[in-house]
C-alpha cells in the first residue's frame, strides 16, 4: 500500500500550522510557548543562577541543563508514567547539544542555566517543538546567542518523503524513517540528527534539504513572536 | 564601501537577525560580525549610532557591575562580616571594616549589627574574574533599610525607572510621598504612606512594561497627575 496523500491533507514539505507566543510564565527569566499542529511545547528559563550540586560547578563557563517533560495526560491516551525516565534523560541531553553551540556562557563561570520544557499535548515531533520553544525561551531571558535554533522532522513514510510528520504518520503500516533535525537557520549547521526507520543516503540529502526550507518557515514565527512580545498595545 | 542597515534605529531586533552588511559598520554590544554583516545576538533594542550598531538588552538576570548600587540581603554570617545576596548568579561578601565603624572585638556577636535577612544599600567594590563580589557600605547614601518594602523589578529595566538624572523616580517620589531607594539588581526600596506605596509600585510595573516606547516620561507624568489626585 502506497501513501497517496497526506492523512491531514497536507503538501508533502509543508509543516502543520504553527503558534508561537514569549513570555507565558510570568515568574521565569525568560519564556515560551510553541504550537505546531496537536504538539505544544512551553519552556521556562531560569539563570543564568548559582549551581547546585557543587562539583557540578564549572570554572572556566557556565552550564546548560535541559528538562524535557511529557505531561502524564499528553499522550494518544495511554499515560505518560511522570518523573522522567530513560527516553526523557536522552531527549534532555539532545537538545543540550542542539542548543549550546549557538550560546556562550564564559562570562557566567559556575553557573547554570536551566531550561524545563514541559508538553501538555503531543503528536509526534515533540524534541523539535522542545527545542524550538527552549531557543525563544532562551532569547527571551536575554542570554547571548549566536543565532536561534529551530528544529523539525523529516523523513520518509511508505514511499513519499514528507515534512514534520505527525503520529499517524510516524506508525504507517507500510515502514516509515523519522528524522528529528535541528538547524541554525542563518548558517545552515545542523546541530541534531537523529533517525528513527531506514532511508537511502541519496534520499537523506534530499529530505535535509526540505527540512532547511522547513527550518526557515519556522524560524519566522519565532523572530515574530519574539517581536511581538514587545509590540505597542 | 557599500553599506546598508537593515535594522531601524529604536526596534527590536531578535538573534540571528542580520542587523547590517557592510564593512565600514561596526558592531557593539550584543552583536557580532559574520563576514560582511552584523548579526544580532541577543534579544533588544537596535541601537545605531553613526557607524555602530549595538543592542540594549530588555531583559536577562543582573550580574554585578563595579561601582553599581544595589540593594542585597543579608544570608549568611561569616567570620569576620556577611554573605550578601546580590539578586544575581553570584552572592557577594562584606567585610566588616568595610561595614560599620565601630570597634569589633574578635567573636562578637556580628548578627547585632546586620541579621539574616536584612536588607541593605551597599556598593560593589571589587570583582574578581571568578564573580567574587566585595561590597562596602561606606559612602553617602549606603545604609542598613529600616522599615518599607521591596518591589522586584527587571534588573535592565532599572535605568528607565530612574531616569536621566534621576527625574523619573523623582517624579514619582513627588506624586506619591514616599521614599524610595532604586538598586541597579532590580530591587527597589519604598517607604512610605500605604496609598502612596501602592501607587508607586504601579508606576514602575507601568514603566516596566512600557520601557520601550517612546515618550515615556511623558505618559508617566499625565498618569502620576490623574492617579495621585484621588
Amino acid at each position: 500500500m502506497a501513501y497517496p496523500k497526506r492523512f491531514d491533507g497536507r503538501a508533502w514539505d509543508e509543516p502543520r500550522p504553527m503558534e508561537a507566543k514569549v513570555g507565558v510564565v510570568p515568574r521565569a527569566d525568560g519564556s515560551a510557548m510553541f504550537r505546531i499542529g496537536n504538539t505544544v511545547a512551553i519552556a521556562a528559563v531560569y539563570g543564568p543562577r548559582d549551581l547546585h550540586p557543587k562539583f557540578m560547578q564549572n570554572p572556566e563557563t557556565g552550564i546548560l541543563r535541559c528538562d524535557y517533560n511529557m505531561l502524564p495526560f499528553s499522550g494518544h491516551g495511554d499515560r505518560v508514567k511522570p518523573g522522567g525516565g530513560r527516553r526523557a534523560r536522552e531527549i534532555g541531553m539532545v537538545m543540550e547539544n542542539a542548543i549550546r553551540p549557538v550560546i556562550d556562557l564564559k562570562d557566567y563561570p559556575n553557573t547554570v542555566v536551566d531550561v524545563f520544557v514541559d508538553l501538555p499535548q503531543t503528536d509526534a515531533g515533540t524534541r523539535c517543538a522542545a527545542i524550538t520553544a527552549a531557543a525563544m525561551a532562551l532569547a527571551d531571558a536575554g542570554i547571548e546567542m549566536k543565532e536561534l535554533p529551530a528544529a523539525v522532522a523529516v523523513g520518509r513514510v511508505s514511499d513519499k518523503f514528507v515534512v514534520d510528520l505527525n503520529y499517524d504518520e510516524e506508525a504507517h503500516e507500510d515502514g516509515a524513517a523519522d528524522i528529528p533535525v535541528a538547524m541554525l537557520p542563518r548558517s545552515g549547521k545542523v546541530t541534531l540528527l537523529q533517525m528513527d526507520g531506514d532511508i537511502q543516503p541519496a534520499d537523506l540529502k534530499k529530505v535535509l534539504q526540505m527540512a532547511h526550507k522547513a527550518i526557515i518557515k519556522i524560524n519566522e514565527v519565532q523572530k515574530a513572536a519574539l517581536k511581538a512580545r514587545f509590540a505597542d498595545k | 564601501m557599500t553599506e546598508t542597515i537593515h535594522i531601524k534605529d529604536k526596534t527590536i531586533a531578535v538573534p540571528g537577525e542580520t542587523l547590517a552588511e557592510g564593512m565600514s559598520v561596526l558592531p557593539g554590544a550584543g552583536t557580532y560580525r559574520d563576514g560582511d554583516a552584523i548579526v544580532c545576538s541577543r534579544l533588544g533594542l537596535a541601537s545605531v549610532e553613526d557607524k555602530v550598531i549595538k543592542i540594549v538588552p530588555m531583559s536577562g538576570v543582573y550580574t554585578p557591575k563595579l561601582g553599581d548600587h544595589i540593594i542585597g540581603k543579608v544570608t549568611d554570617i561569616l567570620l569576620s562580616g556577611w554573605r550578601v545576596e546580590t539578586r544575581s548568579p553570584y552572592s557577594a561578601v562584606m567585610n566588616t571594616k568595610d561595614a560599620v565603624t565601630d570597634f569589633i572585638p574578635r567573636g562578637a556577636n556580628l548578627a547585632e549589627y546586620f541579621a539574616l535577612g536584612d536588607h541593605i544599600v551597599i556598593k560593589i567594590v571589587n570583582i574578581t574574574s571568578q564573580h567574587l563580589v566585595d561590597v562596602t557600605m561606606k559612602g553617602p547614601g549606603l545604609m542598613k533599610l529600616q522599615g518599607g518594602r521591596i518591589v522586584e523589578v527587571s534588573a535592565a529595566k532599572v535605568p528607565r525607572i530612574v531616569g536621566r538624572d534621576g527625574s523619573m523616580i523623582q517624579m514619582i517620589k513627588d506624586a506619591t510621598g514616599c521614599e524610595i531607594i532604586p538598586g541597579q539588581n532590580g530591587w527597589i526600596w519604598i517607604k512610605g504612606k500605604p496609598q502612596g506605596e501602592i501607587l508607586a509600585i504601579e508606576a514602575m510595573r507601568a514603566i516596566e512594561r512600557e520601557a520601550h516606547l517612546p515618550g515615556l516620561t511623558e505618559r508617566m507624568k499625565a498618569w502620576l497627575t490623574q492617579h495621585a489626585k484621588r
